[in-house]
Formats: structure tokens, C-alpha cells, sequence
């Protein structure tokens, strides 16, 4: 019986998601050595890819824009005590509620596709996670379960209309038609030539309004207190009189609604168009992004620049160091992944100690409370 | 020097020779800390050799963690433990049963679909045939169950028993074991009245045969009627050691808490209105669809409050929660001040309270609080579409002033608003609780098991504020397993049994041996009120324990 | 253990690298593979192994990469371009849209787009008539089949092989107007083109509603078709490269996209013999063709031979028109 206390909340929130990335570098480094080359060399490319010049900056804030709408999208159903594995579909088929706005308003103005465009795909993803989450609430179908499946038949749906019905006769390749003008979210390379050839886009505005609309959503409205007591403990969210089951639908369109802007910034802000897997693997970078940040806004959103910094360091890796390959970017992205989320407590024991031996109060107050725990 | 009766394990003892000190257990000088909590302050215990000595104190007095570090769990970090006069560094449970120390908890450690037989060997077998050592532990059982009248089906399979066959099953174990001295935690909480005299009688014969036993609790009417000599812990210390005969259940209240206590409730006559809260003809089910209250009516007047007697496991909870609108009746109807609740979507609590109602949930982690929040949020747990917290947004500022003000009401400690509610203690948690039910001035306030795992402090406390809910003219309901609560605050007692309400019983008139038979299923023709009476409560415990 | 200095010296060497290779104009050819990957067992393995081959002749050196997101592809390109290498080979054509943004702002880079048009002055189009060497598969799975029933099964469900299985049917029906062709698809996403397993039990499916020869055109897919026909002890036909010798005596033959030789051309003719415009590879360009050799000589009979041979003439010389699915997205 060892008491240990729980980490001061700087320690928990920062120090151990960056010492675990540490780690996750050092695994990944005794990879680089084994197959010859230098893993500080690497390391180097890789930060300089991803944060050292412009066009490197703007890759890494695309990518991070749309893993904060995968991150959010899973951390709302999560306070919820959900595990919406679903925002790869959702992202997928709220893709159609973009290109329509796309195609509708393209003979008008940018400004005024873009919020259309967002709430329209907002509306897309909701309904498909809309299904899930009745099914959850009515029939008691696991929404694990269900989600994943939904992704299968998302893409399905998804193939089948770019390739039956909306693809432009004449055209190899299946995909809707362009949108040619307003339709086209601008970049922000228009305006900031530092950028370079950047994808970066005005939807990154929706991120950051998106992180600062579910921090205040979860923690400052009378819905986010009903959802994190659903959370915390459904006997109790049932005793204080909350529908659990009102609640899990919305709750499940609310994060489908989330992970649908990724379609906006993938499609009208990068495609002009919906290509096959347009999203892909977003909606799955998203769950390691809300588990590395504690589902809270703020570590999702760093949690979201360190995916992209990875996406985008590592295709300049792989370009300046030819012997890495795809494959190696891919086991360096699951090193993080493994290492914040699957293994995030391998060095919790160790550093809840050395907090310990240094701050002998504190211990203290932990093995007190493990004794009023024991009484009873 | 092994008895006559003890086991095989007798030779391992370390009593061989020498004098034989008439102490089976002396503990000198005990200290424990963690941290700057000192859990045991140089305690010194002496317990007699065939008597049956009581521990009680406070919760966090430091009872469990003295045990604890006599049965090996903690190692002290200072002081002697003498067994059977020979000075013994105790390492862990397995050192501890060889020297003769056997121990019954209060969540019994049984394979539930084992056999009885099969229980009492395990962990204990010989050797890795396991037929020769069944057939030897039969009849080595079969001998303690005589000798000691602890009467079992060795076949039976665990969790068909009643939890008072399922108690006898760990005592068994540790006599076959070879235990001489036996620690028992809390042991009559999960008995009726009449399986608890069955433990006394057992724990009876057992001192008559020589054994030692430890009996920790805190019904002081259990250390009176059972025990010999009593210690009394308090805040890491032992503050007194008596002969039983020699003491009163306010003396050793008094010396728990360090002050005077009113063990009796002091309450005026009911003044009974209009009923407000009426159940009709209600029949409900468990999550598993099995029928748990079977066509239950009755009423609640304005300023009485009703109890409702029974063992765990009767029914009690469904009905509680039916009423509340947590749990949709199968059919019948709950009416609150005139208001048939009705039955759509899974808010029915939140209907319940707008009709007046107040609910004080039998199991506060799990319902009537989120462990996990602040305190303050949990003040508005249920009535968080209030107005008074917001529109839409939190006002969290104001959440947090009413609850600092319930905190100083109801002397909750610490009165911070902001700190994580599982850091209160089981006391100050069912305190934040009833402040926030009782505050809101219901008409009707229905409470499940206000006292479970609360100072005798709070428990006063918690009486009072009961009491004076009903002066005030509120109806209450009161379901409660410990059956001492029931008498002292209900003004009118109804006893439940199998889902149905058995029998209607004055507190003022009432005895004790009658309100036992009634929970136990018997009518006051002496039948049963059906077969197999000890079967409803046995599975009950299995499924509805925590 | 680790020599620090000599790393730290590395570290500022790679920094240095970055900026070196960003600006440096190599007259290297590069190859980006399409997000499938370099080791698909597919065409952009086909695209790797011409290169592969090039460097072996010549000696010369390469670059290439794989992106792993679709907002790369520009990037990808751009890097390439930037830094000077041509000619710039991509593969699939997935890549159209972004040559058509990135090559007019590199006039003096050479690109090569297989699989798809670009119409660009500085862009070939290498594009294959599958349908025609399918059209052939067709005329032989006809010939051969005793039971008049073959089996298709595609990779994943797009127009790419609609066109397959378009030619391979309008040639099977040419020669056996009452027989019978049965479609079938892998799945819809990207793990369509390496899934053998479903491969398989589609074949097996074909094989028990009667056909006798199941043609796969499902990248890494099909070596579950071979092998399901190998057990079953009939027949099938492979894609892409020469895939005959994987079960000689079951593989009726190999519908060949000769990706290998467009990009071991592209980087042999290098920028000085570069041409753009489109190079439609047909089965008189020897771009498609069926795989004939000592593995299957004993499976084609004569007739079947002379039957194939006349529709190769007939494509050629135009008398023989193949319907391109692409044109209306319909199989006649």
C-alpha cells in the first residue's frame, strides 16, 4: 500500500504530456539510428519543417485546424461519457453540406459562403452522428460500436455518390465538379505571401472560435453542467432529473457537428471539391489529439499543432532524408499517440513520487486521505 | 499449548512452552502516521484470552488502521504486538493467520458460485489434489460446525445462502484456518435483527470454547448486550478500556464523540394534515425486469414522518426511486400534493421535484452527488434549471455564494465551495446533501438511509434536521435498514418484505422482536410468509450491494 | 555512447541541408507516389520498378516521396519543383487538379502525368487503353471457357476500373454473345485494393454460379483471386504487370499496364527528349497488351491465340472500336 498523490494540475497538464513526447522521440530516434541515419538530423528537418519557415507554419496550422474539429468533436462526447469514434464519417459526409453551400453560393461572396458553409455541414455531421446517438439513447446500441460502423458506411455512400452521381462525365477521377469562385474559401497566402503554397485557410477562425465556444459550452452553461454529470455518473445525471437520453442524442450531434467543419476546410478551403477520402484519417488523428489533451480546449489545441507540426515535419523528413519513409512518419505519429494516450501513465507513478520526495506535505495529505478512504 | 478443538495449523504456533499469558492479544505503545495524520497515538490494548472484547469509536478514529496493522495489512511505526505473550512482527494476513489471527470483514471474501465447502479450502488447500483435501475438509468442517454451532450445508453454493449463512462461512474459514483469535468489522450490518442474534449466540459459544474475539462496531446496544470488556478509540487514541457491566451506551457515546450525546431522539407528538404524498397500488421493477415492489399502497401525511423498515435488498430502494421519478412504475401511481406524476421520458425527477418534491437518494456517491465536482456544483445537482443560477449560462458566482451559505448552515467542514466533493467525508457529504434537498422547502421530502457511514455527531445532527422538516409540516418518508433510526424517528413504522408492505406497526408500542419477525417475512401467526423466507434477502444482497 | 559534438555538427548540417536542397537546381528526375503507396503491389509499385531499372542502367539518381494526406499532393509537386528537379513524374490520377495549379508556375519543369489528362505546355499525359487490353482478356476468356460464365472482380468501386471491366465484357460478349459475366468489387475505400480475402470469396462465389475464369483488377487484391482459382483448379487472369508465373498452369494470363516502361522512358528521355501533349499507350503502342510466355503457353489454343491476335489487329487499325467508359460513365 503506497500512497501517492495525484500531480499538481501544471504538472499534469504540461509536464507529463511533454516528457512523454519525449519519450516517444527517443523511441522514435533509436528507430532512426537502426536504420542509419542521424536522429538529431531528423529531428532538426522536422521542427525546421514545421515551424522554421512559412510555408511550414501554414501546413502545420491547416492540419491543426482540422484536428482541433476531430479533437473537439471527441472531447464533447467524452465529458459526456461517450466515445464518438464516428468523426471520420461524420467529417466525410458533412463534406456534401459544404460543396452544396459551394455550388449555391458560388456567384456570391466569400464571407457569406463561409459561416453557410460551416453551419451547413455542421448540419450534415450532426445528422449522421444524429443516428448513432439515437441508437445509443433509444435501443442501447453501444455508440463505439455503431460509430465505427457508420464510418464504414459513410464511405461507402460517400464512393458511391462521387462515383455514380456526382461525378462530371468525362472526368477519371471521382470527384464533384470545382467550385470556381466564391465557393473557394481564400487562403490565407493571399494575404500573407509569407505562407508560401499553404493550404491555410479563413476556417481556421472557426477553430479557434470552436475551442473557445466548447470550453464555454462545457464549463460555463447549465447544458455543460448537465453533460458532465451525465458524464461523471448517469445514476446520478438520472437522479437530478436530466432526460440521459435527450441528452446522449444531442450531445452526439453536437460532436458530429464538430467534426463536420473539417469538411469546410478540407473542401472549400483546400479542394474546391470533394475527392475520395478527402478526410482522411482525421477523424482518427482526433482521438489522439483529445486524449493527449485531456479533453480540455486549450490541450486540444495544442495537442492539434503537434499533429500537424508531425504531418507537416514529417513529409519534409521523408523529402530531405529520403531514407525515411511514409511508413517511418506513420510509427512516429503512433510513438506519440502510444506513448500520450494508450501508455500516458508509464511515467505517472514514477513522477508522482519524485513530487513527493520533494514535497514531503503533500505526501502527507495523500496517505491521509487513503486512510479516510480505508475507515468506513 | 493448542487447544483440544483447534486445527492442523495448531502445530505452527508459535506458543510452544513457557508460560502461558492469560492475554491472547497485548498491543504496547502503538503508533502509526501517515504523514502528519497520526492514524494510532501510542496505543496499548490488552485483550483477554476467551472473552469478547469490543472496539468502538468514530469513523477515522482509527479503529480499521489498528486492525489493520494486527492482521498485517500496515506495519507500525513504533510498538510491540504480543501474541499469546510472545513479542510477534506481523508481515502480512498469511503471518498473521498462523499465529492464530483470523479476521472477518465487512464485504465478505467469497466466491459467490462456489460451493461452501469449496470457500472454506480456498487458499488453504493441502496439496494440489484437490479430492483429498475436500474430502478431509469435510469432515474437519463437519466438526467445526458441531463444535461451535455454526451450522452449514457444506454443498450449498455460495450465493444461494442468506448473508447470515454467508457470514458463518467466513467465520468458518478462519476456524479452519486455525484462527484462536477473531476479528470481526462491522458484522451485523448487513443482518436482520434475528440473523444478528444468531452472530451473538455463535460468538457466544465461541468464547465458551476458549476463542478470542474482536468486535468492531458502532451499535453500542451490540457492545452492551455482547461483549465483555469495551475499548473506546477517539482521534488516533484509546481513551478507556472498561468491563462492559461497567459502562452505558451515553458513557461510551460521550467518550466517542468527547462530548455529552443525545443517543435518544427528542421529538414532540406528530400533528398529522392532509396526505401529500400518496403511492397507489404500485408495482415496480429492477434494471434486470425482476418485480421488486409488489402492489404497494400508502399514504404520508403532512408533518409525519414514516418509516419503513426492512432488510436491504426488500424492495426499499425501487420504491424510493419510483416515487422520486427515477424508476417507472410497472403500474399503480405515485401522487404528490394532489399531482399524478406522470411517466414519460426519463426525466421523471425532474417533474417530481417541480410537484414538491425532495429526495435524499439512498446511495449519495452514486446518485445524490457527483464525487468528481466541486463542491458548488452539487449544491445545484437537480435543481440546476433554476433560475436562481442562471439563465442559460451558469451564474457560477451565485451557485457559489448559496452554497457556501448552506456549508456554515449545516456546518459542513471545511465550508469551501470550490473543494472536490470526494474529498468530504461521508459525514459532510450527506450534510451538502440534505442541505441542498431541504433547502429548497419541499412538501414532501423523501430520504434513503440518512445515517449510512456518518459520525455519531452528524447523526444528531442529521435527526434533528429531520425532525424539525416535519414540524415544519412537511410529509416525510424515511427508509432506513438500521432499525434503531426507524423507531426513533418515524411516527408511523411500516415493514417491508418481498416488495410488499407487510405490516403497520407504532414505534411507541412496537417491540424489537416484533418488528424482526415481520422483516424476516413471518406474520404474527408465527408463518412465513412464504417459503424459503431467507432466500428474497440473500439474492437481493448478491444483486443490490454495493 | 554518443559522440554529442559530432551530432550537434550533424544538426547544424541538416538545418544547413534544408536550405542547400531548397535552393539547388538538380537536373534529377523525381517520382511522387499516389497516397496507395510505394509498395502496392500495383501500379505505383509498377512506377517504382521503372525507376528502379533506370538507376540500375544508367546509374543515375532519383528522388521520390509519398504523401499521406490529399493537401499535400500541391506540396509535394511544388518541393520537387522548387528545388529543380525534372522530370517530375506522378502517378494517378489523382494528381491532375494539382498539376494543373502547379505547372504553369514552373515553365521550365517537366512533368509527367500518368493515368490522367493535363492539358499543360509543360505537362505530358501518359494515359493507357485498358479498356482495349481488357477488350482482349475478353476475346480470350471467351475462347477458352468451357462453361461460358467468367467473373470479374474489380478493386475498389471506381470509373478507373468500370473501364476494366467495360472492355473485358464488351470483348467476352463479342466472341460468346450468350455467355455470361459476373461484376463484382472489393469494397469502397482505399483497403479495397489490399484485401486477398474478400478477393477470394468473391472468386469462389463466381466459381459456384458457374463461371470457369474470374479476371482480377484489384492492385494487390487479386493475388486472392489467383489463389482462390488455383485451389478451385480453374482459371484466372491477372493485372498490371506480368503476374503469369504467381500460378503457372492457372493464370490464363496478365492484362499489362506498362507503367514501369512509362516512367523508365520519361526518366531515359530526361528533359532534352521531353514531350508534352497526351500519350494515349495502346495495344499497338505495346503500352498495353496481354502477357504471354512459358507459363501459360499451354493453356491458349490455337483458336483462342488466332481469336486474340485478329481483335489485337482489329483495335489497331481501327476496326474494332472499344467503348471508353469514361466518355458517358455507361458499359454499353
Amino acid at each position: 500500500m503506497s500512497a501517492r498523490r495525484p500531480l499538481p494540475r501544471w504538472a499534469d497538464v504540461a509536464l507529463l504530456p511533454v516528457l512523454n513526447l519525449v519519450l516517444a522521440l527517443i523511441v522514435f530516434s533509436i528507430f532512426v539510428l537502426l536504420i542509419g541515419q542521424n536522429p538529431l538530423q531528423a529531428l532538426a528537418i522536422m521542427i525546421n519543417g514545421a515551424f522554421g519557415y512559412g510555408e511550414g507554419v501554414g501546413f502545420t496550422l491547416h492540419f491543426a485546424t482540422s484536428f482541433v474539429f476531430t479533437g473537439l468533436c471527441v472531447a464533447v462526447a467524452a465529458h459526456a461519457g461517450l466515445f464518438n469514434i464516428g468523426g471520420e464519417g461524420q467529417a466525410y459526409v458533412a463534406s456534401l453540406g459544404a460543396i452544396a453551400v459551394g455550388f449555391l453560393m458560388d456567384h456570391t461572396v466569400w464571407w457569406l459562403v463561409l459561416p453557410v458553409a460551416i453551419l451547413a455541414s455542421m448540419a450534415v455531421g450532426a445528422a449522421w452522428a444524429f443516428i448513432p446517438g439515437y441508437l445509443q439513447a433509444k435501443r442501447g446500441s453501444h455508440v463505439v460500436i455503431t460509430t465505427i460502423m457508420f464510418n464504414f458506411i459513410a464511405s461507402s455512400l460517400m464512393a458511391y455518390l462521387l462515383v455514380y452521381v456526382l461525378k462530371p462525365v468525362g472526368v477519371q477521377e471521382p470527384s464533384t465538379a470545382n467550385v470556381v469562385a466564391a465557393g473557394k474559401i481564400p487562403q490565407l497566402r493571399q494575404f500573407f505571401p509569407w505562407f508560401g503554397g499553404a493550404p491555410l485557410n479563413m476556417t481556421i477562425i472557426f477553430a479557434i472560435l470552436a475551442l473557445i465556444g466548447v470550453y464555454i459550452l462545457i464549463w460555463r452553461t447549465k447544458f455543460g453542467y448537465a453533460l458532465r454529470t451525465l458524464g461523471h455518473s448517469p445514476s446520478a445525471s438520472l437522479y437530478a432529473g436530466i432526460s440521459n437520453s435527450r441528452m446522449i442524442i444531442i450531445v452526439m450531434m453536437i460532436s458530429g457537428a464538430l467534426a463536420g467543419m473539417v469538411a469546410v476546410n478540407e473542401v472549400l478551403g483546400v479542394q474546391s471539391r470533394i475527392v475520395i477520402d478527402v478526410t482522411a484519417g482525421y477523424g482518427f488523428v482526433g482521438i489522439a489529439v483529445a486524449l493527449m489533451g485531456r479533453n480540455h480546449p486549450i490541450g486540444i489545441a495544442l495537442a492539434a499543432v503537434l499533429f500537424g507540426a508531425l504531418y507537416q515535419g514529417g513529409l519534409d523528413l521523408q523529402f530531405y532524408m529520403p531514407a525515411i519513409t511514409r511508413d517511418m512518419i506513420v510509427v512516429i505519429q503512433a510513438l506519440v499517440i502510444m506513448f500520450t494516450g494508450a501508455m500516458e501513465g508509464l511515467l505517472r507513478p514514477g513522477l508522482e513520487s519524485a513530487f513527493m520526495l520533494y514535497s514531503p506535505r503533500q505526501k502527507a495529505d495523500a496517505v491521509a486521505r487513503e486512510t479516510v478512504g480505508t475507515e468506513s | 499449548m493448542s487447544q483440544p478443538h483447534s486445527s492442523s495449523n495448531a502445530e505452527q504456533r508459535p506458543s510452544k512452552g513457557g508460560a502461558v499469558s492469560d492475554l491472547a492479544i497485548e498491543l504496547r505503545g502503538i503508533n502509526k502516521s501517515f504523514g502528519p495524520v497520526r492514524a494510532n497515538r501510542d496505543i496499548d490494548l490488552k485483550v483477554r484470552r476467551g472473552t469478547i472484547h469490543g472496539i468502538v469509536g468514530e469513523n477515522g478514529a482509527g479503529k480499521s488502521t489498528l486492525m489493520s496493522i494486527l492482521y498485517g495489512f500496515y506495519t507500525a511505526d513504533s510498538g510491540e504486538i504480543l501474541v499469546n505473550g510472545q513479542p510477534a512482527h506481523i508481515t502480512d494476513s498469511r503471518h498473521a493467520l498462523q499465529l492464530g489471527i483470523g479476521m472477518v470483514h465487512q464485504h465478505f471474501m467469497l466466491v459467490d458460485n462456489f460451493s461452501i465447502l469449496e470457500n472454506v479450502i480456498l487458499g488453504a488447500e493441502d496439496n494440489a489434489l484437490l479430492a483429498s483435501s475436500l474430502s478431509k475438509a469435510r469432515k474437519e468442517l463437519k466438526r467445526l460446525s458441531d463444535e461451535y454451532g455454526l451450522s452449514v450445508d457444506p454443498d450449498a453454493i455460495v450465493q444461494d445462502v442468506s448473508v447470515g449463512q454467508q457470514q458463518r462461512v467466513e467465520i468458518l474459514k478462519a476456524l479452519y484456518r486455525g484462527a484462536d483469535t477473531l476479528i470481526l468489522d462491522e458484522p451485523t450490518g448487513v443482518l436482520t435483527p434475528e440473523e444478528a442474534d444468531d452472530l451473538f449466540r455463535v460468538l457466544n459459544v465461541l468464547r465458551d470454547q476458549g476463542k478470542t474475539v474482536i468486535l468492531i462496531t458502532h451499535k453500542l446496544r451490540e457492545i452492551m448486550a455482547i461483549t465483555d470488556f469495551v475499548s473506546v478509540m477517539r482521534q488516533g487514541q484509546m481513551v478507556a478500556t472498561m468491563p462492559t457491566k461497567d459502562t452505558s451506551p451515553e458513557k461510551l457515546a460521550e467518550l466517542m464523540v468527547g462530548r455529552r450525546v443525545l443517543l435518544r431522539v427528542e421529538k414532540g407528538s406528530a400533528h398529522p394534515g392532509k396526505p401529500l404524498l400518496e403511492v397507489k397500488n404500485l408495482v415496480v421493477a429492477d434494471d434486470l425486469k425482476v418485480v421488486r415492489v409488489k402492489d404497494v399502497s400508502f399514504s404520508v401525511r403532512a408533518g409525519e414522518i414514516v418509516g419503513i423498515a426492512g432488510v436491504a435488498g426488500n424492495g426499499q430502494s425501487e420504491l424510493l426511486e419510483s416515487i422520486a421519478g427515477m424508476r417507472d412504475q410497472l403500474s399503480g401511481d405515485v401522487v404528490l400534493n394532489g399531482h399524478v406524476l406522470s411517466l414519460e421520458g426519463d426525466d421523471g425527477a425532474h417533474r417530481a421535484r417541480l410537484a414538491g418534491l425532495a429526495h435524499v437518494p439512498e446511495d449519495r456517491q452514486t446518485e445524490g452527488l457527483v464525487v468528481q465536482f466541486e463542491e458548488w456544483e452539487n449544491n445545484i445537482l437537480g435543481y440546476q434549471h433554476d433560475p436562481a443560477y442562471g439563465r442559460g449560462l451558469l451564474d457560477i458566482a451565485a451557485a457559489r455564494r448559496q452554497a457556501e451559505e448552506r456549508m456554515h448552515k449545516f456546518d459542513v467542514r471545511p465550508a469551501n465551495p470550490r473543494l472536490k466533493t470526494a474529498n468530504f467525508s461521508g459525514g459532510n457529504q450527506q450534510k451538502i446533501v440534505l442541505a441542498r434537498e431541504m433547502e429548497q422547502d419541499p412538501s414532501v421530502l423523501i430520504v434513503g438511509q440518512p445515517t449510512r457511514g456518518v459520525d455519531i455527531g452528524a447523526i444528531e445532527f442529521i435527526h434533528n434536521q429531520i425532525i424539525k422538516m416535519r414540524d415544519a409540516g412537511k410529509a416525510i418518508l424515511l427508509v432506513s435498514v438500521e432499525l434503531d433510526e426507524i423507531r426513533s424517528l418515524s411516527d408511523r413504522i411500516l415493514v417491508m418484505f418481498d416488495g410488499k408492505i407487510v405490516g403497520e406497526a407504532d414505534p411507541a408500542t412496537a417491540t424489537e422482536g416484533e418488528l424482526g419477525l415481520m422483516m424476516a417475512g413471518i406474520g404474527a401467526d408465527g408463518h412465513a410468509a412464504r417459503s424459503g423466507a431467507g432466500a428474497g434477502p440473500a439474492h437481493a444482497v448478491g444483486g443490490d450491494q454495493p | 555512447m554518443i559522440d554529442f559534438k559530432r551530432h550537434l555538427g550533424a544538426l547544424a548540417a541538416g538545418i544547413g541541408a534544408v536550405a542547400l536542397l531548397a535552393g539547388a537546381a538538380l537536373a534529377d528526375p523525381a517520382l511522387i507516389y499516389d497516397l496507395g503507396g510505394k509498395f502496392d503491389k500495383s501500379f505505383n509499385e509498377a512506377a517504382y520498378n521503372g525507376a528502379e531499372q533506370w538507376k540500375k542502367e544508367t546509374g543515375g539518381t532519383y528522388h521520390d516521396l509519398e504523401i499521406q494526406a490529399e493537401a499535400q499532393r500541391e506540396q509535394a509537386v511544388r518541393k520537387f519543383a522548387q528545388a529543380g528537379y525534372s522530370p517530375i513524374v506522378v502517378t494517378g490520377f489523382s494528381f491532375a487538379d494539382t498539376l494543373n495549379k502547379v505547372a504553369p508556375d514552373f515553365p521550365n519543369i517537366h512533368f509527367v502525368q500518368i493515368d490522367s489528362v493535363v492539358d499543360q505546355p509543360n505537362v505530358q499525359s501518359v494515359v493507357y487503353k485498358s479498356n482495349d487490353a481488357s477488350y482482349l482478356a475478353g476475346v480470350l476468356a471467351a475462347k477458352t471457357s468451357k462453361t461460358g460464365k467468367v467473373g470479374f472482380v474489380g478493386g475498389m468501386d471506381i470509373p478507373l476500373i468500370h473501364n476494366f471491366f467495360c472492355g473485358y465484357k464488351e470483348g467476352f460478349m463479342a466472341t460468346n454473345k450468350d455467355g455470361q459475366v459476373f461484376e463484382n468489387y472489393t469494397g469502397t475505400t482505399a483497403a479495397a485494393w489490399n484485401d486477398p480475402t474478400t478477393a477470394g470469396e468473391l472468386t469462389k462465389a463466381d466459381f459456384d454460379k458457374g463461371a470457369d475464369i474470374v479476371y482480377a483488377a484489384a492492385g494487390a487484391s487479386g493475388l486472392g483471386v489467383i489463389q482462390a482459382a488455383k485451389d478451385a483448379g480453374k482459371m484466372s487472369i491477372g493485372v498490371d504487370s506480368n503476374q503469369n508465373y504467381i500460378a503457372p498452369g492457372s493464370v490464363l494470363t496478365s492484362v499489362l499496364k506498362r507503367v514501369d516502361v512509362t516512367v523508365y522512358n520519361a526518366f531515359k528521355d530526361g528533359d532534352a527528349g521531353f514531350k508534352p501533349g497526351v500519350v494515349s499507350l495502346g495495344v499497338a503502342e505495346n503500352g498495353v497488351g496481354l502477357a504471354m510466355d512459358d507459363n501459360n503457353k499451354s493453356m491458349i489454343t490455337p483458336d483462342a491465340q488466332a481469336a486474340v491476335d485478329a481483335a489485337a489487329k482489329g483495335i489497331a487499325d481501327g476496326t474494332i472500336k472499344v467503348h471508353d467508359y469514361n466518355t458517358d460513365n455507361q458499359c454499353p
